[in-house]
């Protein structure tokens, strides 16, 4: 991490810590789900009541915005000087 | 305990010797003046109320409770941290103008009377449209324009139904007034703007952005925070608030995906959060208008935070496009560290400030049976993770390493965002230091074991997500673009409509005037052919005709004399 240090990979550039963070994340996951079979949470809603329902919700939402706002992009995307040719047209 | 003054008085102090001095002076007068704003504070009473009778008006310039209070607090500590974060700036624009927009928003929140409001409304407007054009480039002068319409579109329309409000009940007090009321929709408008309402907000996405590297650390800290300040005093409970927050915490989230600038995406995630605020609000309980207001607080700290990085990264780049960043944790370890915390805290991960805010309202919709709702803000929650929470540092300090030279950001800037991260952790962490100043009473708990287990579960599997989306390849890249939003309705639509319009009326016009030009040149003819030098009236008479003429003349004299 030295600030000169251009060449060498940083430490986040590493495959191999790349990956270990990877598996600290499925443990993680791993755990949250079993800890939701264990424990009683109060629920309040019905869909609260389906077992790891915010698991399910997290992913799906989070894929889900992302595919969306893919095909957001076909519609509205446009080149940068969209505005600018604009601009120069109408002046 | 100092002597009672108005709390704007400080940095209109300030930004006054600010313009006359300059150097390590100015640096001290301009970091006092929140400081000593701040200690003034700390001694005022709730209920303090100064009155001003005006002919027949009742002004109330300075009103003290725990709802202006607490803004006051945020507001204070807000401009304490932008000022600290600007002051290697040599531009007296930008610290004048700071200061007095930093002061107006102060003013604003403890205006007991509609006209005060009105006239810091405008001063803030006025004012932090000058951090736009400070970036004095081509391109900010056209945006600071269009920034401003929208303020002043803003104050008039709170001027207008000030006035009829005024007219109707006879009284300018600010407190809640209601969609019932006569005027009442007029400043509901006007509030909305302000809060970046669907369809009214590109003032925010297109206005931020463009602003100086400081100059948008300020913007994001003040006019959105008084504006939800104003709608939570004027109309709590007001229902289409509910499904407008709603919608305002959906929306912006898809354009934030796609979005390049960096700072444009953390402006649309700006109104993602003033979704939850504007929903809260909406509900109107005790519960909602605290986690409302409690979330305005810590929005100014953590989204401030994310902008200061941002303004870091673009300071010592020159960029901020995703496109054109990545791999600057090896040269900015510190900004990278504290944007991570800003995104941690956006995010609303368990132990820090949006966490305890948010929920409030999340809770607050499932008491009140809004379960439709609650399913879209958790969706919106979701949402947020990508964006802000790993998006933004994502691209700006990790990714394909451009190589870019760099280095860390200088060291007020630093400080400036330490501080900001450090009150993100201690809110979280001891929830009652803030929760003892929220103006509602509602008991509230935010770590109870579902809280932060259903918390946890659904940002680590919505992190999850992110990882499978790109390993599988199925991640959006990068890439330099515009994206349409709805100011295209007045960037282009308005402007092609025009022109069509014009060309239209051009066409017709020539049509007209073809019929109409042979029938004027006919006369033209006609008449030079009579008048004209050769026409026969003007031709000139010879001496011999008169004379004849007048023989004529004088033997009907005759004859009627005879007869």
């Amino acid at each position: 991490m030295q600030p000169s240090d251009n060449d060498n990979p940083g430490w986040a550039d590493r495959p191999e810590v790349q990956q270990r963070i990877r598996y600290l994340l499925y443990f993680i996951c791993g755990l949250l789900v079993v800890i939701d079979l264990l424990v009683n949470r109060h629920t309040y809603l019905p869909v609260e009541e389906i077992p790891a329902f915010y698991a399910f919700y997290g992913f799906a939402a989070l894929v889900g915005v992302v595919m969306l706002a893919k095909a957001l992009r076909n519609l509205v995307g446009r080149s940068e000087d969209y505005y600018q040719k604009d601009d120069d047209h109408a002046a | 305990m100092l002597p009672d003054f108005h709390p704007f008085l400080p940095f209109l102090i300030a930004a006054i010797l600010a313009a006359f001095t300059k150097g390590h002076l100015r640096s001290a007068i301009m970091l006092l003046a929140p400081v000593i704003g701040g200690l003034h504070l700390l001694g005022l009473e709730t209920g303090t109320v100064v009155e001003y009778q005006l002919m027949e008006l009742t002004l109330i310039p300075y009103r003290v409770d725990a709802l202006s209070l607490l803004f006051g607090y945020i507001f204070h500590i807000g401009a304490f941290i932008a000022v600290l974060y600007s002051i290697h700036l040599k531009d007296t624009l930008q610290h004048v103008t700071g200061l007095l927009y930093a002061g107006s928003a102060v003013g604003a929140v403890f205006a007991g009377d509609l006209f005060t409001l009105f006239v810091f409304w405008e001063i803030l407007g006025l004012s932090s449209a000058f951090l736009i054009w400070a970036a004095r480039d081509e391109r900010s002068v056209a945006i600071g324009i269009r920034y401003l319409v929208f303020q002043i579109l803003s104050g008039v329309l709170l001027m207008a139904g000030a006035l009829w409000f005024w007219l109707e009940t006879g009284s300018l007090e600010f407190g809640e007034i209601g969609l019932g009321v006569s005027g009442g929709l007029l400043i509901f408008f006007a509030f909305g703007i302000k809060c970046g309402f669907p369809f009214l907000h590109n003032w925010i996405t297109d206005g931020y952005p463009a602003a100086t590297a400081t100059g948008t650390v300020f913007l994001c800290c003040f006019t959105t925070k008084v504006a939800v300040y104003a709608m939570a005093r004027g109309f709590p409970g007001t229902e289409a608030l509910i499904y407008i927050g709603a919608f305002m915490a959906c929306y912006p989230i898809f354009f934030a995906v796609i979005e390049n600038d960096l700072r444009k995406v953390l402006a649309y995630s700006m109104i993602n959060q003033l979704g939850f605020m504007v929903c809260g609000i909406g509900i109107g309980t005790a519960l909602a208008l605290n986690g409302a207001v409690a979330h305005a607080f810590n929005d100014v700290l953590f989204k401030g935070l994310l902008f200061m990085s941002m303004g870091a990264v673009l300071y010592v780049t020159g960029r901020t496009k995703a496109s054109e960043l990545g791999g600057l944790y090896k040269k900015m370890p510190i900004t990278a560290t504290l944007c991570i915390v800003g995104a941690i805290t956006i995010s609303a991960f368990p132990l820090v400030s949006a966490f305890i805010s948010k929920s409030m309202v999340m809770s607050a919709l499932i008491e009140e049976g809004h379960g439709i709702v609650w399913m879209f803000m958790l969706f919106a929650s979701a949402g947020v993770l990508e964006h802000a929470g790993i998006k933004i540092p994502y691209f700006a300090f990790f990714a394909h390493d451009q190589n870019i030279p760099a280095r860390e950001a200088p060291r007020n800037m630093l400080a400036a965002m330490s501080i900001a991260a450090v009150l993100c952790v201690a809110i979280g962490v001891f929830p009652a230091m803030l929760y003892s100043i929220l103006p509602y009473d509602a008991d509230y708990h935010a770590y109870d074991m579902t809280h932060v287990l259903t918390q946890l579960q659904l940002l680590a599997f919505a992190i999850l997500g992110v990882v499978f989306l790109h390993r599988s390849g199925r991640y959006p890249a990068e890439v330099p673009s515009v994206n349409l939003d709805a100011e295209w309705v007045y960037r282009r639509l308005f402007p092609r409509i025009y022109h069509t319009l014009v060309r239209a009326l051009a066409a017709v016009g020539s049509f007209l005037r073809r019929p109409l030009d042979r029938w004027s040149l006919g006369l033209m003819m006609g008449l030079t052919r009579t008048h004209g030098p050769q026409g026969t009236l003007a031709r000139t008479w010879p001496t011999g005709s008169m004379v004849l003429w007048v023989a004529v003349l004088l033997l009907v004299y005759l004859l009627l004399d005879f007869l």
